[in-house]
């Protein structure tokens, strides 16, 4: 009897999983997606914003910055994104991507830096690199005495005398992370042309030269050690003579393990890349999708609370997750694009 | 015997080895030594699994606790309700961070620089607010009186207590400054800090400040996904083990779809994930990161397993059986479903659970239809946004905050919990179903 019972519901338990799933329906409910670098913060706003507003707190995925716009531009409607965060600006290819699928109306807006620390272990010699060096050590080919060589440089102190005599080793992000890029893009290259030969180059020849700058070794000096940067931070630890690269808020954190790297004499501090003057780093951005703003409840609210000075000012409360402020015109010129709807323009 | 053998000399002279002391003995020893071996690669086995369970639980433990501040909270009305209008509307939209820091300043009346104030205000949690906000709105009269209550600390804090900041370094390499040191003692000293049991872990979901953030959240996500995932695997591999076990002719084509069902349990959990987005997500339009599609996409992944093993626990069953119950008139259907599936139950389900196990612990399928999400509010139901629990630990290990180390070893040992739980219910199915013939 029982049996029989079980093999008459079976199908009946079926048909109504199927009918609850066809009874999602519109949402009430903000969707992000986008970088991993942002979604630390944007967590924090959707959790401030979730407990005070009375919206429902929004759903943030960390997809990476290139998959979040692929996402975000795929169309309008309940089941499309409603925002997106990025590590970079949005690229022209992307906007006609969002344009081709009715995706007319996207609201820029920049929230901060993201400064990418060269650092070692507490322990290890404290070091003092110009992106030229920085080229030098990480670059697959260099040029030596006028030709471009395959990089024969071992050591630091092979690079310049000034820098302690050990191995390079240097752990870094993987071609798939936004810090990669933006690594690439802020040291990698203006190291590279920081060469005449490399400069004369780019101006005759860009791919050659992108392909010269943007290559990293892969002899073993630089090694991919995943996306994960607490990985990266427990391996610098366990190891003093090798170097790693990472986002700020790591630094910030685990100050009492590992330090950064000056760069072009200038150290990874809160107040030196807030005011521009640390060499690597980069802007962090977010896209909203206008058609979306009063389909979806709460899109502008969450704008608002996230480009608010209690945010993103320069003592709110994301300054304590790592976020370095914008300057404060900066901050006035995107709360106002968020609050007034401002189309984006490339 | 053979030919050879017979022709030659009687038996009496047949060679035989020569069962000497010598050779007794080598044939005892390759004999210890290999018992050896195997006792070797089982206490192996048993020491990396020591190791890891030890490092895990030596980092995890201590987020089971958590550190909370005693302070004197005044409910000042001039915050929370200066019309007096007593209206619920009112209190909850008041300013509670606002009046935590005033509080905040009031039991450091010493503080008054900027500075310190901002580091004073780090103290407790940036959620404490919210916690009194609750207690007021369950009791408006507490507006207008002053009480000694315990405040959760901020996770520096937290960490502090717990001894992961390393008080010799200097001031600049640390969380946690000299003035807060000097607070802190003085805290201390007066029996103000006080370590709980962290109920909070357990019944909140995921938050961005670690002494917020809680397991239940993934733990009910990942129950929503696998009763889907259970739904629709277990009746649809058994249907199909029995079918092609008891009733489908053997073919070319039975041939062909034992084949493929091998091989769709060897590809790799991923390639489930995009079938699941273009299917599930782009086709039929179901909702990103709920636990009906999650379920649905591993009930894909798990549908081999479970049928591979109900295949092998159906063919387990002696044919007489079958051929008894035939032989006294049952139709074959009777024969299978009172007498052959009943027997092979116990395998069936053994089976089941170990692909619901690996079910459990995947994270890339997820990915590709939205899983891999923050997500506070608890799911309360088949199409909320959920995420689940290798989803959680994943997350939390890759957040900047320190007090994250503790919670991701924490959420590894309610992973583990979780598996034991379901090996033992797959132990005690298994006795109870299990007959002998």
């Amino acid at each position: 009897m029982l049996r029989n019972s079980i093999i008459k519901a079976i199908p009946l338990a079926l048909a109504g999983v199927i009918a609850v799933a066809a009874a999602a329906e519109a949402r009430d409910q903000i969707r992000i997606v986008g970088s991993s670098t942002v979604f630390p913060f944007s967590t924090t706003v959707a959790e401030t914003f979730g407990k005070t507003s009375g919206f429902k707190t929004p759903v943030v995925e960390s997809t990476g910055s290139g998959g979040g716009l692929k996402l975000f531009c795929s169309g309008v409607g309940v089941q499309h994104p409603d925002i997106t965060n990025a590590s970079r600006r949005i690229k022209k290819s992307e906007v006609e991507l969002c344009a081709k699928n009715g995706v007319a109306d996207i609201v820029e807006v920049k929230i901060g830096f993201d400064g990418i620390v060269i650092g070692n272990a507490k322990s290890g010699a404290t070091l003092n690199l110009t992106k030229q060096q920085i080229f030098l050590a990480l670059a697959a080919e260099v040029p030596v005495d006028g030709k471009i060589v395959k990089n024969p440089y071992n050591k630091w102190s092979d690079i310049d005398k000034s820098l302690p005599d050990q191995a390079i080793e240097v752990l870094g992000p993987p071609p798939t992370s936004g810090t990669r890029d933006a690594f690439v893009e802020l040291a990698m290259r203006p190291g590279a042309k920081s060469f005449k030969m490399l400069a004369d180059m780019r101006k005759a020849d860009k791919k050659g030269f992108r392909k010269i700058s943007d290559s990293m070794r892969e002899d073993g000096k630089f090694i991919e050690a995943g996306e994960n940067d607490n990985l990266i931070v427990q391996k610098l630890q366990a190891n003093p003579a090798a170097l790693g690269i990472f986002g700020f808020s790591f630094l910030d954190q685990n100050s009492d393990k590992i330090k950064g790297a000056n760069v072009a004499g200038v150290s990874p501090t809160f107040e030196n890349i807030a005011g521009g003057d640390y060499g690597i780093s980069r802007s962090l951005y977010f896209y909203v999708k206008s058609a979306h703003i009063g389909v979806v409840p709460g899109i502008q609210e969450y704008v608002t609370e996230f480009t608010s000075e209690k945010a993103i000012g320069d003592e709110g409360y994301l300054t304590d997750k790592g976020l370095i402020p914008l300057p404060g015109a900066d901050r006035e010129k995107y709360r106002a694009a968020a609050a007034n709807k401002t189309n984006l323009t490339m | 015997m053979t030919d050879a053998t017979m022709n030659s000399k009687p038996g009496t002279e047949i060679r035989r080895p020569t069962l000497t002391g010598e050779r007794l003995k080598k044939r005892y020893a390759a004999e210890r030594r290999f018992r050896l071996y195997g006792l070797g690669s089982i206490l192996t086995a048993g020491l990396i699994l020591v190791f890891l369970v030890g490092s895990i639980t030596g980092t995890g433990y201590t987020a089971f606790l958590q550190t909370y501040i005693k302070l004197n909270i005044s409910f000042d009305p001039e915050f929370l309700d200066p019309a007096g209008t007593g209206d619920v509307a009112q209190l909850a939209s008041a300013d509670y961070g606002g009046m935590v820091k005033k509080n905040l300043r009031d039991n450091f009346p010493e503080v008054t620089s900027r500075r310190d104030k901002r580091k004073l205000y780090n103290f407790v949690s940036p959620n404490a607010g919210f916690d009194l906000r609750t207690m007021v709105i369950d009791d408006p009269s507490l507006v207008g009186q002053s009480l000694d209550l315990w405040i959760k600390a901020s996770d520096d804090i937290d960490m502090l207590t717990k001894g992961y900041v390393d008080r010799t370094l200097e001031e600049s390499n640390r969380r946690v400054s000299d003035t807060e040191l000097v607070w802190y003692d003085k805290l201390d000293s007066n029996d103000r800090i006080e370590s709980r049991f962290n109920t909070d872990f357990f019944v909140k979901a995921d938050s961005r400040e670690p002494e917020e953030a809680g397991i239940l959240g993934a733990v009910t996500g990942s129950l929503l996904t696998l009763v889907i995932t259970l739904l629709l695997s277990f009746p649809i591999g058994v249907m199909a083990a029995i079918y092609l076990e008891e009733f489908a002719p053997k073919n070319k084509w039975t041939d062909l779809i034992e084949v493929n069902i091998n091989n769709l349990a060897a590809v790799p959990s991923i390639v489930f994930g995009l079938l699941g987005l273009a299917m599930f997500l782009n086709f039929f339009g179901f909702p990103r990161s709920a636990p009906l599609v999650g379920g649905m996409v591993l009930a894909l992944m798990t549908l081999p397993t479970i049928i591979i093993a109900s295949r092998s626990a159906l063919k387990a069953v002696p044919p007489s059986i079958r051929e008894a119950a035939l032989g006294l008139g049952a139709s074959p259907l009777q024969v299978v479903t009172h007498h052959v599936l009943p027997l092979a139950m116990p395998g069936i389900l053994t089976g089941t659970i170990i692909g619901m196990a690996q079910a459990l612990g995947e994270t890339a399928p997820l990915l590709m239809i939205g899983m891999i999400a923050f997500i506070v509010d608890v799911p309360g139901g088949f199409t909320d946004p959920a995420t689940v629990l290798p989803v959680q630990i994943y997350l939390w290990a890759d957040s900047p905050e320190r007090a994250f180390v503790e919670r991701t070893s924490a959420a590894i040992m309610v992973l583990l919990a979780f598996l034991i739980f379901m090996n033992i219910l797959a132990v005690m199915l298994r006795k109870k179903f299990e007959r002998r013939w």
